[in-house]
């Protein structure tokens, strides 16, 4: 039986809901006349500033475009539905953006987003723009940390963004947006568990099965499994075990600072989002850590899935500066 | 005759969208088991977007290479994700090897099927084994190639490729993903035909028919 989904047609979700973003925000972004999958900031994209270019596939929202704005990107290029955009709307999103310092391209680390990003920095490159390149790999249930470079990038985007965004806000020269962006991503911890699955728009069928009673932790926001199958857990056992993972790795100080951001992988209402930012607060206390800044809500969902993640950013002076450094995005004001 | 080759060309992705058609569903379910079930969508959005675009060459000044490029951009545009950029550059490098080459024969095959699966290992950094496309591509390439130097019929030289492709594709069952999005799911790919093997495997199997049959023509 098809899923239950509000919707005209599935393949014309992603273009019906740019019509709807560009109804309801069109004060702070537009899309391109060239590329209608291109959206660019109204505010933000000026000369001497590093180009911030974002992107992915639909189906996260507000990831990615709703984080297109005056201090955070700049420019998003938007996919078919969990589909990197091929490299046309990248393209035009980087000239739209380019002031002649560079343009930066952030995204989280799939196969395909790598390729149409890379495809699109080579034909930038015979334009004559200079364009790098930072991937988020926030989710560190997805491979061991010797294989860091392999990890996929999840809701820990929203934090690795918003320091590269300000940082190209801030006019620091490209090497310094990347080195901050980097370094951001270096301090990022993501771990998910879902709890149902989510279909798309074009098949309406359940992407993975999953028991009734079944939780998933670690998997990711395309349905990727993560480490184990298991009965649902209370809020407490849940956050328990996904702060002392993040917690292991982060390997935190007493008194370091973190910024917190519990996450709804879309259908988890906040009402179960605040209990477990209850307990995370709670871990953070015990642990001598302060909740420099705490997001709570859907920042990169996965549809209809059921679930949620928690994500820390370790904070140092620099990296507060930037999480602190105002933005005024479509989906998103701070 | 290079008009006569691009006329060619032309039906043989006709012939190529029907059959992903066909298979749109089977496709789609594979995904679903080891990928988040979008293949059977990107296959077809991307070859219906080459026919369209194949529909608006003018055909009296187009060139094999023309109709390659042509696919090339279009499916590409119309689907991104991982698939859109391995087979444009399959195409382009297709693009490329059909150059050289003025009449519809084993050799023109040979170069086409040599092209394709030289473009995706070169675009995703692949190798055989890795349980992707290239495990259908890179046999039926090789197979190919092999009739073609033994001196075999045209017809041969596809039938061959398509078992070689067909029997690549059957074996990513036994292998662990290690590119793309199945590689998340390790030893739990095993057991499942990659998505992207056995849409190539009907490619390369519309491809082998389309020529027997325009020989025969």
């Amino acid at each position: 039986m098809a899923t239950k989904k509000i919707i005209n047609r599935g393949d014309d979700a992603v273009d019906e809901m740019l019509d709807g973003v560009i109804a309801a925000h069109g004060d702070v972004v537009m899309q391109l006349a060239e590329n209608p999958r291109a959206l660019v900031a109204r505010e933000g994209p000026r000369k001497g500033k590093v180009g911030l270019v974002i992107g992915g596939g639909s189906g996260h929202e507000p990831t990615f475009l709703g984080f297109v704005g005056k201090g955070l990107a700049d420019a998003a290029a938007i996919g078919n539905v969990f589909a990197s955009p091929p490299p046309d709307p990248v393209l035009a999103c980087t000239k739209a953006v380019d002031g002649g310092a560079g343009v930066l391209y952030m995204y989280g680390n799939y196969a395909g987003d790598v390729m149409n990003f890379d495809m699109a920095a080579e034909m930038a490159a015979m334009e004559d723009i200079e364009v790098r390149t930072v991937l988020s790999t926030d989710d560190i249930a997805s491979a061991p940390v010797s294989e860091r470079e392999k990890r996929r990038g999840v809701a820990g985007n929203f934090f690795i963004f918003k320091a590269g965004g300000a940082a190209c806000d801030m006019m620091l020269p490209l090497d310094e947006c990347e080195r901050i962006a980097r370094k951001a991503n270096d301090h990022t911890y993501t771990i998910g568990v879902a709890l149902s699955p989510c279909s798309l728009p074009q098949t309406r069928k359940w992407n993975f099965e999953m028991g009734e009673n079944d939780m998933e932790i670690g998997m990711g926001i395309h349905g990727e499994p993560g480490m184990m199958r298991e009965s649902l857990q209370t809020a407490d056992e849940i956050t328990d075990r996904i702060m002392d993972s993040i917690f292991e790795e982060m390997a935190p100080q007493k008194g370091d600072r973190v910024a917190v951001l519990v996450n709804s992988l879309g259908s988890t209402p906040l009402m179960e989002l605040y209990i477990m930012n209850r307990r995370v607060h709670q871990r953070l206390g015990e642990a001598g850590l302060s909740a420099h800044k705490t997001w709570v809500g859907g920042y990169c969902t996965s549809l209809e899935m059921a679930g949620a993640s928690i994500t820390l950013m370790h904070l140092d002076d620099e990296l507060t500066r930037m999480v602190d450094h105002p933005c005024a995005c479509a989906m998103f004001n701070g | 005759m290079s008009r006569n080759q691009a006329r060619e060309l032309v039906s043989m992705f006709y012939a190529i969208s029907e059959a992903i058609e066909a298979e749109r569903g089977s496709l789609t379910r594979l995904d679903g088991v080891i990928g988040d079930a979008d293949h059977g969508i990107t296959m077809s959005t991307g070859f219906l977007a080459v026919n369209s675009a194949l529909s608006k060459l003018d055909m009296e000044n187009c060139t094999p290479s023309d109709v390659f490029f042509t696919a090339a951009n279009a499916f590409l545009n119309a689907v991104g994700a991982s698939t859109g950029p391995l087979y444009a550059t399959a195409f382009l490098c297709a693009a490329t090897a059909v150059r050289q080459h003025d009449c519809v024969d084993g050799r023109f095959l040979c170069s086409i099927f040599a092209a394709i699966a030289e473009g995706i290992r070169e675009r995703g950094k692949g190798a055989r084994g890795d349980k992707t496309m290239l495990d259908a591509w890179l046999p039926a390439a090789e197979a190919a190639h092999a009739a073609y130097e033994r001196g075999a019929s045209v017809d041969q030289i596809a039938r061959e490729a398509a078992e070689a492709g067909a029997a690549g594709a059957a074996a990513t069952r036994a292998m662990i993903a290690s590119k793309g999005r199945a590689a998340r799911l390790g030893e739990r790919s095993l057991g499942h035909i990659d998505p992207g093997a056995a849409s190539a495997r009907i490619i390369i199997e519309t491809i082998g028919v389309h020529f027997k049959k325009s020989i025969q023509q």
